[in-house]
């Protein structure tokens, strides 16, 4: 295929676009999904038929637009008008107006903090594409990257570009990108494989869905080249279950990359070959680990094993494999396309680009948002986030979920990248982000991942298994005013031993929650203990109920 | 064997000793008379790395690598018996006392029982871990084995030679954490196993007092784990 053919169907989609003067598009990703988005679309297709605007106005379904708490939203033009919390009612008023100025009452106006203070990479088609359709995706430059890199460049420069961009992946390691790819590349083997990560299981945490069902196509173009710098021919997509909208976008999205050759044998007419299959999560937090993913693909119980060796080397049926996650995969094509140094420009010294986080819990505007790195929190927190619900107190920041730790109010001016998050116990993780107000109980919240920890530790390794079955053990009587100082320091005791020898990930980290909670809190869990009260009013004190009895 | 395998120094406890480069850190230690306590390793079966009992110390690295599954290199640094190895491996042995019911005075393996031996090995005088006390099922359906769920460490041996010597995969493991548990077949009881070929490897292999022989009183179970490496040097042999 020359340039000039492949250029052609790009501007074959944009002139297309470009023949409506009105973009209405509805966000279709599963939070407005829920809210009934998918009528409010039917309703603006029947108005603008009914007001015969049809020649000018194109409804199209798009992915997320990020304000995921006011949905279901709709935006005209990209950005010329925002509607939030639209109902089929509205839809006349929106229509009727469309040439006009914007629907008051329903608008946001275009530099709300939300929005002004995002940066968007990974996110970039989120919203201004609609994700079923391969030809929106074409007419924003998609596949670009793919041709580029696979007519112009080699496999070391594509890996070169990666280190220059200094993308970290973005799964929770923070390991440079550019490298993971180079140890693949070098390793020796017939057969390599990718593999995206998509077992999104932090609870809280909906960044890789909502790419996923917003923009699948950029996922399947960043593991292409992927493919073609470590020099793989088979890419699977380990996708949770619990994702059905995403799963049914990607399988489509598949389906319609291999009939447009943009996946499948000789891509672009070149000797690099790449197919990609899905393989579907059974409910396992511990098949997000990448040796448990692996076996799990592989068919076998999903449990993860030592490493070294690793996947690189190591992974797929015995084969070098590259595991990386939706976000890293997401940002591969923009950092093709705007080129590695402008990637590199953004964020701080150590860590590079943009961050996807998800914003949940006690905050004003719950979503899904893309921020530089080197953000404060207090930026994320109060002016995107819009601040705590009901105006009350901040109490601690959750990041990195059940692997990461509470962060209190003395570190909100602390920049958010890899080094600073772990400096203070907690991990960056892939992007959950629980804000919590003075309500939250601190011992309440470390009992709530330990549950969740002991539920999904797989069981293999003895620290894990039972180590977390005996700390939330612990954290029950705490939080029931039953425990003793003595429990305090055996709960102590054990995180040293769980996190130091439990033999993978989720062990390792299952202990953060409660040693950041003992870190910043420890007052908290003297209350408890000692005074047998619960500060925040959350924990039912056993004593206290027979009191009352 | 082929020659082309490297031979490499590494240290281990202070020792200076020499390996091939695939062996792992627990062989070559074994090699040198430096003792690694295991539990869930045994000699002819694909090592699992999930009892944590042989994680050692490795200069630069930071995380704790289990002996019995990271090979040796060059140069490397070992340290197999610290104090904080010592303490953490008490510590880890008293969470195996403390998740099932293993109460030797009634137990047929009593005094031939691996957790025992290796609770005298650790010096462990006590469990300061409370018992989780789990209601746990005694499947005496098969006709010459009983399975004792309470006695499990789930160290996953037994599943392991069904699988790789015997090749029958009759048992293996359901659930998750905690939960989890031996099965045999589809979860059904063992006396109702198609697959089951009645060899009694699992038994022999069991470190517990978990697999039994029908009608063993306390104390009466010995185990045969010699025949183990025997029957993995005929599956050399023939492949």
């Amino acid at each position: 295929m020359t340039p000039e053919e492949f250029n052609k169907i790009g501007e074959k989609h944009r002139n297309k676009r470009d023949e409506f003067t009105h973009n209405i598009r509805v966000c279709t990703a599963a939070a407005c999904a829920t809210l009934k988005s998918e009528e409010v679309k039917k309703a603006f297709e029947k108005e603008v038929k009914e007001q015969d605007k049809k020649k000018t106005c194109r409804v199209s379904g798009t992915g997320c637009l990020g304000l995921c708490a006011s949905g279901p939203l709709v935006t005209v033009n990209d950005g010329q008008a925002l509607y939030a919390k639209v109902s089929v009612g509205d839809v006349k008023d929106i229509v009727n107006n469309i040439d006009k100025k914007p629907v008051k009452r329903l608008e946001i106006p275009a530099d709300t903090p939300f929005f002004a203070r995002q940066t968007k990479i990974a996110l970039e088609n989120c919203g201004t594409t609609d994700p079923e359709s391969l030809e929106d995706y074409l007419a924003l430059r998609g596949y670009e990257s793919l041709y580029k890199v696979l007519t112009e460049k080699t496999q070391v420069e594509v890996i070169e570009e990666m280190v220059k961009s200094g993308l970290r992946g973005r799964g929770g390691g923070g390991f440079p990108v550019g490298l993971k790819w180079s140890t693949v590349y070098k390793a020796l083997g017939d057969k390599k494989y990718v593999i995206c990560n998509a077992d999104e299981g932090d609870p809280g945490a909906f960044m890789d869905r909502s790419m996923l069902e917003s923009d699948p196509h950029s996922i399947l173009e960043g593991m292409a080249i992927a493919g073609y710098a470590v020099g793989a021919d088979q890419g699977y997509v380990y996708i949770r279950g619990e994702y059905p909208l995403a799963i049914k976008r990607l399988r489509a999205a598949i389906r319609q990359a291999e009939r447009n050759h943009f996946l499948g044998k000789n891509i672009f007419d070149t000797p690099f070959s790449f197919n990609v299959e899905l393989r579907l999560g059974a409910g396992a937090f511990v098949c997000g680990e990448e040796t448990a993913l692996i076996a799990s693909i592989e068919g076998k119980r999903g449990t993860p094993r030592p490493r070294p060796p690793y996947p690189a080397q190591y992974g797929l049926w015995g084969c070098p494999t590259l595991i990386n996650n939706v976000e890293t995969l997401s940002n591969i094509a923009p950092i093709f396309r705007k080129g590695a140094e402008y990637y590199a420009s953004i964020g701080t010294e150590k860590s590079k680009g943009t961050k996807v986080f998800a914003l949940a819990g006690s905050i004003k505007n719950t979503g899904l948002i893309e921020v530089p790195m080197g953000i404060t929190l207090r930026e994320i927190v109060f002016d995107i986030g819009g601040g705590i619900l009901g105006d009350k107190k901040f109490k601690a920041v959750q990041t990195g979920g059940p692997s990461g730790g509470c962060i209190p109010e003395q570190f909100l001016d602390m920049p958010v990248d890899y080094e600073s998050l772990a400096g203070v116990g907690s991990i960056m993780g892939s992007g959950g982000m629980i804000v919590m107000d003075e309500t939250s109980c601190m011992i309440d919240v470390a009992k709530y991942f330990m549950d969740f920890c002991k539920s999904e530790s797989c069981g293999k390794c003895v620290p894990c298994r039972v180590g977390t079955a005996q700390m939330h053990r612990l954290l029950v009587l705490i939080s029931e005013g039953k425990a003793s100082m003595r429990d305090f320091e055996l709960l102590e005791e054990l995180c040293d031993v769980v996190k130091s020898t439990s033999l993978c990930g989720l062990g390792m980290t299952a202990p953060n929650p409660v040693l950041s909670t003992i870190r910043y809190f420890k007052d908290e869990y003297i209350a408890h203990i000692v005074d047998k009260v619960c500060p925040a009013g959350v924990c039912v004190m056993e004593s206290k109920e027979e009191v009352v009895l | 064997m082929s020659s082309s395998v490297n031979i490499i120094t590494l240290t281990i406890d202070e020792k200076q000793v020499g390996a091939r480069e695939n062996q792992t850190i627990l062989e070559v230690a074994r090699e040198n008379g430096v003792e690694i306590p295991t539990m869930c390793e045994l000699k002819g079966l694909t090592p699992s790395g999930g009892c944590r009992m042989c994680v050692v110390e490795v200069a630069g690295i930071p995380k704790l690598l289990p002996a019995c599954m990271t090979t040796v290199s060059e140069g490397m640094v070992v340290t197999t018996n610290s104090e904080r190895l010592k303490k953490l491996r008490k510590n880890i042995l008293e969470l195996f006392f403390s998740e099932r019911n293993h109460i030797c005075a009634v137990c047929a393996s009593n005094g031939f029982c691996e957790l025992q031996l290796m609770a005298q090995k650790v010096e462990m005088s006590h469990v300061h871990y409370p018992y989780l006390y789990p209601h746990c099922e005694v499947d005496a359906s098969h006709n010459r084995f009983v399975l004792d769920h309470n006695r499990c460490i789930l160290c996953t041996r037994c599943v392991r030679v069904c699988d790789e010597i015997e090749g029958s995969h009759t048992l293996d493991i359901k659930g998750r954490g905690i939960e989890a548990q031996v099965i045999t077949d589809m979860d059904q009881p063992w006396g109702d196993s198609e697959t089951c070929t009645l060899c009694g490897k699992c038994v022999h292999v069991c470190p517990t007092g978990a697999l039994i022989e029908r009608g063993m009183a306390v104390g009466e179970m010995s185990k045969r784990k010699q025949l183990l490496p025997y029957l993995t040097q005929m599956r050399e042999v023939k492949t």
